[in-house]
């Protein structure tokens, strides 16, 4: 026989004024089961949760009821308190008197009717319920990191500085990023490179860090605390462990390959160093166009390696690594270049994109820094730079704003006029959206020191006039057509998300929105977290961000990834769900239900090994505990603690015996 | 679906003055539950029969929750979940959705007055949304009548 305790607050007048909590408590006394009820003024207060503990005690309970406010509010606060006297927290329900009743009716009777209701339901409900424990979950307190940009590499630094082993992975053969081939970035106007370069060189020398470049990720397994990564790292052809960096191949290669850090405005070797600064500073074979590996012939960096680094026979290496947490930080990508014809990019040379404008200027760039066009080299006078190049854009299916292109395409306007004092810039833009520290008084100073001219419209057509561009746009805050001749077309084209990301996103089984970019689990209070738990996001794979922003967020996944290798074992809560093997009949419909791949196979064995049936397991790591799985299992196998059918059935068949 | 008038009629008859109706609502613990919160904190005043019933999201929901809740003498129903693409667990409303929209026309081919029979979307700060649904609910629950002269009406058929 059940032994309830019922514990009826009166919330001061809260739940007092319209409900008759003493006619209530008196109500509850006569329920079977229940052989403890009284009514208390505060029962949150200490002497309200001490007549709890003592009632447990003296009376032997072995089920409480508080009827009081929302369990939203307070059902943490009395889980605690029932535990400190030994009470199984679980066996404590609350029924809600005061926002579902007292303060929403106003006819006392009523409402006192339906606190009754409310009680009993929740009275039949504690019976059933079961002593529950918080689940111990082990975790590897090692992190990996995929993407080797600004994002990657402060959230790697960061845990690295908490004292604990971070794996960063890079697909291309340097880290570095978009970052890297930046000139100088806005508001301060500091040079990239040499805000970024250091942070490089930092991965490298951190003991706690193991960087893979030129590496991919081939699949993750497990979940939260237990997750096991096979990293493909990708043949090199050359044993980094045998080169010195010496570059001797790079300058004696044959192969012209576009450069890929220069935007395709300069040329590199099909054995290559991305750029000076590169880390690790060694070199990678581009197999597609390495003539030795297209054609068979060649073999020049070979013969004349110093070291006998080259290895043309090198395989793809696969690794295993475990960890417990993984930080998501792939980045972002530029619009495809052919993308928007009438602004004539690819048919005019001197047409170029706003990360070609950056290399152009950037004292590492293919002209050292100085302003050169790509078509005749000669320095451009007149520039005009157009904003919103697919961002915004809902006809092509990019609602969003890039948000970093007008404070970008400001800092241009400046670099411009720091470059070539007499030139004239032209910016076409819709908004000028410049909200962030200082980035607004920035903005006015391109167009008030640098004397940038903002025009605000759309540009329709760019087109040759005796062999000189001529752009024409609205002005459409003079109401009229304006025409430009330009020596240089810069087009600030959207930020996108990397393609086949979302081929990644379900390696991970991380969600993404419609643009592609990776999901967070909540917009606003789990902004870095995704709804699979243990992996969390940093930088523009999320959304289009600055640098700071990256930065930032790349410092609150690190701190969420400490958070989590901060305790001993990870702790859940045990509201999650459970299999009766003997009734499951294996068919995995709960499997497709799941949100969070948290049903697994498990094979059920006879004493002599063999498996006799493989039932549904429920992995208490990944599991979240919403249901969805007990509400479309057939055979009603699978439970979920807390919310079990006996629960929910008492609740439903205690709600007859009304106005009584 | 609207039933015959004479049915409707016959319902008005039947009806006793006294009687009040009884409406289970089903509520999600992320968005309605904290929605009804809300209506509380904002003191928003609505009907008052009707009794909730917490779950953890509206995909915990069995349609035979709602049978037994008929079969107990409950004349409404109400399931309320977060708003589409809101979900907490991600996909569990969907789950909610597809599977009232099917069991909703089981129960109209078994003769059950959809009057009887609601779901909602009611985020965690709509407590304005709350208190109006669940007066709508309760009204359309009130023209329906009580359930037990439904049975009755049935047992009478037989």
């Amino acid at each position: 026989m059940a032994r309830i305790g019922v514990f009826v607050c009166w919330c001061g007048s809260n739940i007092a004024e319209n409900v008759d909590v003493v006619e209530v408590a008196r109500y509850a006394a006569t329920l079977p089961g229940v052989v403890h009820s009284v009514d208390y003024k505060y029962m949150c207060s200490d002497p309200g949760q001490k007549l709890i503990t003592d009632a447990i005690r003296t009376q032997h309970l072995d089920g409480v009821v508080v009827a009081a406010c929302s369990p939203r509010m307070h059902e943490v606060t009395y889980r605690r308190t029932v535990a400190t006297v030994g009470f199984n927290p679980y066996l404590f329900e609350m029924a809600n008197l005061r926002e579902h009743c007292s303060w929403v009716h106003e006819n006392k009777a009523e409402a006192t009717i339906k606190a009754k209701n409310l009680v009993r339901m929740m009275v039949e409900k504690v019976k059933q319920n079961q002593p529950l424990y918080q689940i111990q979950i082990p975790v590897t307190k090692r992190a990996l990191v995929i993407g080797g940009g600004i994002a990657g590499i402060q959230a790697a630094l960061d845990v690295a500085a908490g004292g604990y082993e971070v794996i960063l992975l890079e697909k291309d053969p340097s880290i570095g990023g978009h970052m890297a081939q930046l000139d100088e970035t806005f508001p301060t106007l500091d040079c990239s490179q040499c805000i970024m370069t250091p942070r490089m060189v930092e991965i490298v020398q951190n003991p706690n860090i193991t960087l893979y470049s030129y590496s991919e990720l081939d699949a993750l397994e497990g979940y939260i605390g237990n997750f096991t990564a096979k990293i493909r790292k990708k043949a090199r052809s050359v044993d980094i462990t045998k080169c010195t960096g010496c570059g001797v191949c790079q300058q004696k290669c044959p192969a012209k390959v576009p450069s890929e850090f220069d935007e395709g405005l300069s040329t590199r070797g099909a054995i290559y160093v991305p750029f000076p600064q590169a880390v690790p500073n060694k070199p990678v074979i581009d197999r597609e166009h390495c003539i030795k590996f297209t054609k068979g012939k060649c073999g020049l960096c070979e013969k004349i390696c110093p070291a006998g680094a080259i290895d043309y026979n090198q395989q793809d290496e696969i690794v295993e690594e475990k960890v417990g947490a993984v930080i998501v930080a792939t980045g972002y990508d530029l619009l495809p270049k052919d993308t928007y014809a009438e602004y004539g990019y690819g048919q005019y040379p001197d047409v170029i994109t706003s990360l070609q404008f950056e290399r152009l200027v950037s004292a590492s760039g293919p002209t050292n820094g100085e302003l050169k066009r790509p078509s005749d080299g000669k320095i451009p006078q007149k520039i005009v730079f157009i904003q919103c190049v697919g961002s915004r854009d809902a006809s092509q299916g990019r609602s969003y704003c890039s948000k970093i292109c007008c404070m970008y395409t400001a800092k241009h306007t400046m670099l411009y006029r720091h470059k070539v004092p007499k030139g004239e810039a032209y910016v076409f833009y819709m908004d000028i959206r410049a909200g962030g520290k200082n980035y607004d008084e920035f903005v006015r100073r391109a167009i008030e020191e640098d004397k940038a001219v903002y025009i605000r419209g759309r540009v329709s057509k760019i087109y040759l006039q005796n062999g000189r561009m001529v752009v024409r746009g609205a002005d459409t805050l003079i109401g009229g057509q304006v025409e430009i001749k330009a020596d240089m077309v810069v087009l600030a084209t959207a930020i996108t998300a990397p393609k086949g990301i979302d081929k990644f996103a379900q390696k991970l089984g991380v969600g993404y929105d419609l643009h592609h970019f990776l999901s967070e689990a909540h917009p606003k209070l789990r902004p870095v977290e995704t709804n699979s738990a243990g992996i969390y996001l940093a930088g523009a794979c999320q959304a289009p961000k600055d640098i700071p922003e990256a930065v930032a967020q790349a410092g609150a996944a690190a701190g969420k990834v400490l958070g989590l290798f901060g305790g001993k074992n990870l702790c859940r809560e045990p509201i999650v769900a459970k299999v009766n093997e003997s009734t499951c009949i294996g068919c995995f419909i709960c499997q497709k239900a799941c949100a969070y791949g948290a049903i697994e196979m498990k094979g059920l064995k006879d004493r002599k090994g063999n498996v006799i049936k493989v039932v549904a397991s429920v992995n208490t790591g990944k599991c979240q505990g919403c249901g969805a799985c007990t509400a479309t299992c057939r055979s009603n196998s699978i439970e979920l603690e807390g919310y079990n059918d006996q629960q929910i059935y008492a609740q439903i068949n205690a709600i007859g015996f009304t106005n009584d | 679906m609207s039933l015959p008038s004479e049915v409707i009629e016959e319902n008005k008859n039947e009806i006793k003055k006294d009687w009040q109706p009884k409406v289970i609502a089903f509520l999600c613990n992320w968005c309605s539950y904290a929605g009804a919160d809300l209506a509380g904190t904002s003191r928003l005043r609505y009907d008052s029969h009707i009794e909730i019933i917490r779950v953890p999201c509206s995909g915990r929901m069995d349609p035979l929750f709602i049978l037994k809740c008929l079969e107990k003498g409950a004349d409404g129903i109400l399931v309320s979940g977060c708003h589409p693409g809101d979900c907490h667990y991600a996909t569990g409303n969907y789950y909610a959705r597809r599977k009232f929209a099917t069991f909703r026309k089981l129960l109209e081919f078994c003769g059950f007055d959809l009057r009887r029979i609601h779901f909602s979307w009611v985020s965690a700060a709509e407590g304005a949304k709350w208190s109006k649904v669940v007066n709508e609910v309760i009204s359309q629950v009130r023209e329906a009548g009580p359930i037990a002269n439904m049975y009755s009406r049935r047992e009478n058929q037989l």
